[in-house]
């Protein structure tokens, strides 16, 4: 058991109910090259529209990655390739069959393949690109062996989902998974443990378990592997969400690849919050629509710290199990800074609130103070929960000095893991931001 | 405060692109942030923190109010003390008050005046926003003035920490000295006469005090004459009581204990400032003075090292300067040592150099130049620690 005491709990209004929202599956689901790191701005397309696809066909892939295919999640037409700038494309959007086809690729046990053919049927399937590889956090590599590879089992973000619902009845998908990941690595799967972790995760053979407790970032996978067995310079492990496991897993037992996802809808601007069944790539429209209290909303795919805005009729992220939906703050505020005239939640004691701890708040986009040079320290190290100093690697970032980088452990971080120290900062630095130019910086020129 | 905005609203295109007066758009920004916190929304994280600089450099202020408030009574005081007049403690409450009030509320105004127009003016200049830092220094240059120091000297003071101090380095954030220190370290050097001696700290007209009254702090006659000579000062008392109270002579902020403490407390609770660095100097300076005092030097003979803590601007130094976050050690162990160094230090020059009379001021700047250094060498054990578990 590892007790983490650094970190911070935020604390939001618009918990998922532990109930299934009762909208119906949605009509479009979409492919976002952008969700996945390393990818080209314009992959190489097989499908184009008007094409005709079943769950688990290729729809395209990165020329400079060409055995991973990226597969649709259901079957139906692909009805739009959506670009963006300089024709970089931005969704492959698919109208989904009301009832879904999937390719069949066939059966394989998952205790008695082999590596070679476990690793071709998840490349051929696009069930690859759940697999997620650190440093770094892009695509797993198929030409390399991971050291470990981790599946965190709880999620600490605030409203993030909680797992009971969520690997509810997966249990054999979830354990066939697990034994599939034990092939493709040449050490163990590691998972992370929660409080009252649920019995699909402690009842799971062949794998090495080790508890938690402690605030935000506990649950981080990053956070988990620092303190189990950190990665070296030269070191590659890999990382998967729970739900995708139990995916990888009914594409051995069943043969084909069936993305069913359920995503916690939440926020405190939503009408009802709760769970949806639907699949990856879902249009987060037919949860979001008639169910918004007013328009002045920002429609987050992912947790409000590090998830990508999309709008009403934008998609749920390749890794996303999370739709949030936030208040926009852009309203001025007078002397917000001296008379606060809604409470917030802070790290500081400098707000009243903090006289209630088990305060959950009402919350909004606002900045709330404008970019500054740093002046506080400190502040970073109480929300990071692992053996580094988050201020002194965002400015070696900022100055590109690589051995500082890398001595002061980039490649054991990614965005999720600092993404409370860009929370707490009295100077709101864009230290998610920052970080992702390191990260880039090392893995291209490193 | 809709009329506010509207009115705002009407002003803000003569500073905006196109505006007669663009040049001068960050003033107004200034002003403009000063009384609304801006609509802009977060990219990153979605969710940001409540507190940003403002609320930060607030709370150190309030912080310093208890010294501020209790200053100029004290100014009061000793000037009606030095008269022979209201010598009970609780005599003439509001004319002291008042007085002292009229003493020090014009050096807050022109230290505030002065630098806040220079950081305006330099933000005009190379287009940036108007950072906030001077709200602290801008009280805490007040606080370490003798009440009898000219407008002109804290103006100038002023003017040459902000420049070379603050604004010569980049801004907030940038500096590597204290900027509150510096302006007292200026008048030290160029002005000596004005900070130090006996009467510098009582305010009023020396042809008019009783005889035989000196304005010495209890550091100055404890100096030379160790606490015999503190328990015989005809028309002060100098015992323990009235240096946590703090009704002696000395700087504006620096006398009081008890507000000081209460000071402490507000910084501490908050998280603005740091405990570890408050903690290390209390530590470093008692164990120099239990050392001086164990080899039984003449100089401050009989000076319990509790009494050296109450004593000048110990505790001042301790909770307002050294915890100066731009200027600390910005690493969690960095900063024990860089605290444990300024209380050695500091407790070093009081003692030891016949020079100066308070150490505080330049153990703190000593300490601030090494503070990277400190820094560099913790984060170098930490990268050392990270390559070997590496390989």
């Amino acid at each position: 058991m590892i007790k983490l005491s650094r970190g911070f709990d935020i604390k939001l209004l618009g918990k998922a109910e532990h109930t299934f929202l009762p909208a119906k599956q949605p009509t479009f689901f979409a492919l976002k090259p952008t969700d996945v790191i390393g990818v080209g701005p314009i992959p190489k397309l097989v499908v184009e529209a008007g094409s005709r696809v079943k769950a688990g066909e290729p729809l395209f892939y990165d020329k400079l990655m060409p055995r991973i295919q990226f597969c649709s999640p259901v079957s139906g037409v692909v009805t739009e390739i959506r670009r963006a700038a300089k024709r970089a494309i931005a969704e492959v959007v698919i109208e989904a069959d009301a009832d879904i086809q999937f390719h069949d690729f066939g059966k394989l046990d998952p205790s008695s393949v082999s590596r070679e053919a476990a690793v071709e049927r998840l490349l051929e399937s696009g069930a690859w690109l759940l697999l997620r590889q650190r440093p770094f956090n892009v695509a797993a590599n198929p030409d390399e062996t991971p050291r470990d590879i981790f599946v965190s089992c709880f999620d600490t973000a605030p409203l993030a989902p909680d797992a009971s619902v969520t690997m509810a009845g997966k249990e054999a998908a979830f354990q066939a998974g697990v034994n599939v990941l034990a092939k493709l690595t040449s050490g163990s799967v590691h998972l992370g443990l929660g409080p009252d972790a649920p019995a699909v995760f402690k009842n799971a053979t062949g794998v090495k378990s080790t508890s938690f407790s402690g605030p935000h970032p506990a649950g981080n996978v990053g956070v988990q592997i620092h303190h189990v067995a950190p990665i070296g310079k030269g070191e590659v492990v890999w990382t998967i969400k729970p739900q995708d496991v139990a995916i990888i897993g009914t594409l051995f037992t069943e043969g084909r690849f069936d993305t069913e996802r359920t995503v916690a809808v939440t926020g405190s601007e939503l009408k009802t919050t709760g769970y949806f069944k639907t699949r990856i790539g879902a249009s987060v429209s037919s949860v979001i629509s008639g169910n918004l209290k007013h328009d002045n909303v920002r429609i987050v795919s992912g947790n409000p710290l590090v998830g990508s805005i999309v709008g009403n009729d934008g998609f749920l992220g390749l890794y996303d199990d999370q739709i949030t939906v936030l208040e926009e703050g852009n309203k001025p505020e007078f002397m917000g800074w001296l008379l606060p005239s809604y409470a917030r939640p802070s790290l500081s004691r400098t707000f009243l609130s903090f006289l209630r701890p088990n305060k959950v708040y009402h919350v909004n986009t606002n900045n709330h103070g404008e970019e500054r040079a740093y002046v506080m320290s400190g502040q970073y190290e109480q929300v990071v929960p692992m053996d580094l100093y988050p201020q002194y690697l965002i400015k070696s970032i900022l100055y590109s000095d690589f051995e500082q980088m890398e001595g002061l452990g980039i490649y054991e971080v990614v965005e999720e893991d600092l993404a409370l120290c860009e929370f707490v900062c009295t100077s709101k630095q864009p230290v998610q931001q920052i970080l992702r130019s390191g990260l880039d910086l090392v893995r291209t020129e490193g | 405060m809709k009329l506010l905005e509207n009115l705002i609203g009407k002003v803000k295109p003569h500073f905006e692109e196109g505006g007669k007066l663009h040049q001068y758009y960050y003033g107004f920004e200034a002003l403009e942030t000063f009384l609304f916190v801006p609509a802009e929304t977060s990219h990153g994280t979605h969710i940001k923190d409540g507190i940003d600089l403002k609320r930060t450099m607030f709370t150190v202020v309030i912080a310093m109010i208890p010294a501020l408030l209790f200053g100029m009574w004290n100014v009061g005081h000793q000037h009606f003390l030095a008269m022979g007049e209201l010598t009970a403690l609780g005599d003439g409450l509001w004319d002291k008050f008042l007085y002292g009030a009229i003493k020090v509320l014009p050096i807050v105004v022109v230290a505030y005046g002065v630098g806040l127009g220079i950081e305006f003016l330099i933000a005009i200049i190379r287009k940036h926003p108007v950072n906030e830092g001077f709200l602290v220094s801008g009280m805490l240059i007040p606080l370490v003035m003798p009440p009898t120091i000219p407008l002109w000297m804290v103006a100038a003071s002023t003017a040459f920490a902000v420049i070379i101090g603050k604004e010569a380095f980049g801004g907030t954030g940038m500096n590597i000295l204290n900027v509150a220190l510096l302006s007292r370290v200026f008048i030290f050097f160029a002005y000596p006469t004005y900070i130090s001696g006996d009467l510098v700290w009582i305010a009023g007209d020396p042809s008019l005090f009783i005889d035989g009254f000196s304005g010495a702090t209890p550091l100055g006659v404890a100096y030379l004459g160790g606490a015999e000579a503190l328990a015989n000062v005809a028309a002060h008392d100098y015992s323990l009581m009235s240096m946590i109270i703090g009704t002696v002579p000395g700087s504006i902020g620096e006398t009081s204990a008890i507000a000081v403490g209460i000071g402490a407390l507000i910084l501490l609770f908050t998280g603005i400032a740091s405990w570890r660095v408050m903690f290390s100097v209390v530590v470093g300076a008692s164990v120099t003075a239990l050392i001086f005092s164990a080899a039984d030097l003449a100089l401050f003979k009989d000076v319990p090292f509790y009494e050296h803590l109450l004593m000048g601007s110990m505790l001042f130094a301790t909770v307002f300067m050294a915890t100066d976050p731009v200027t600390a050690a910005q690493t969690t162990k960095g900063k024990f040592i860089y605290g444990f160094l300024i209380g050695v230090f500091g407790m070093i020059i009081r003692v030891l150099n016949p020079a100066y009379p308070e150490g505080w001021m330049l153990a703190i700047l000593l300490m601030n130049v090494f503070a990277p250094t400190i820094d560099h060498f913790v984060v170098q054990s930490n990268i050392k620690r990270r390559v070997s578990r590496a390989l």
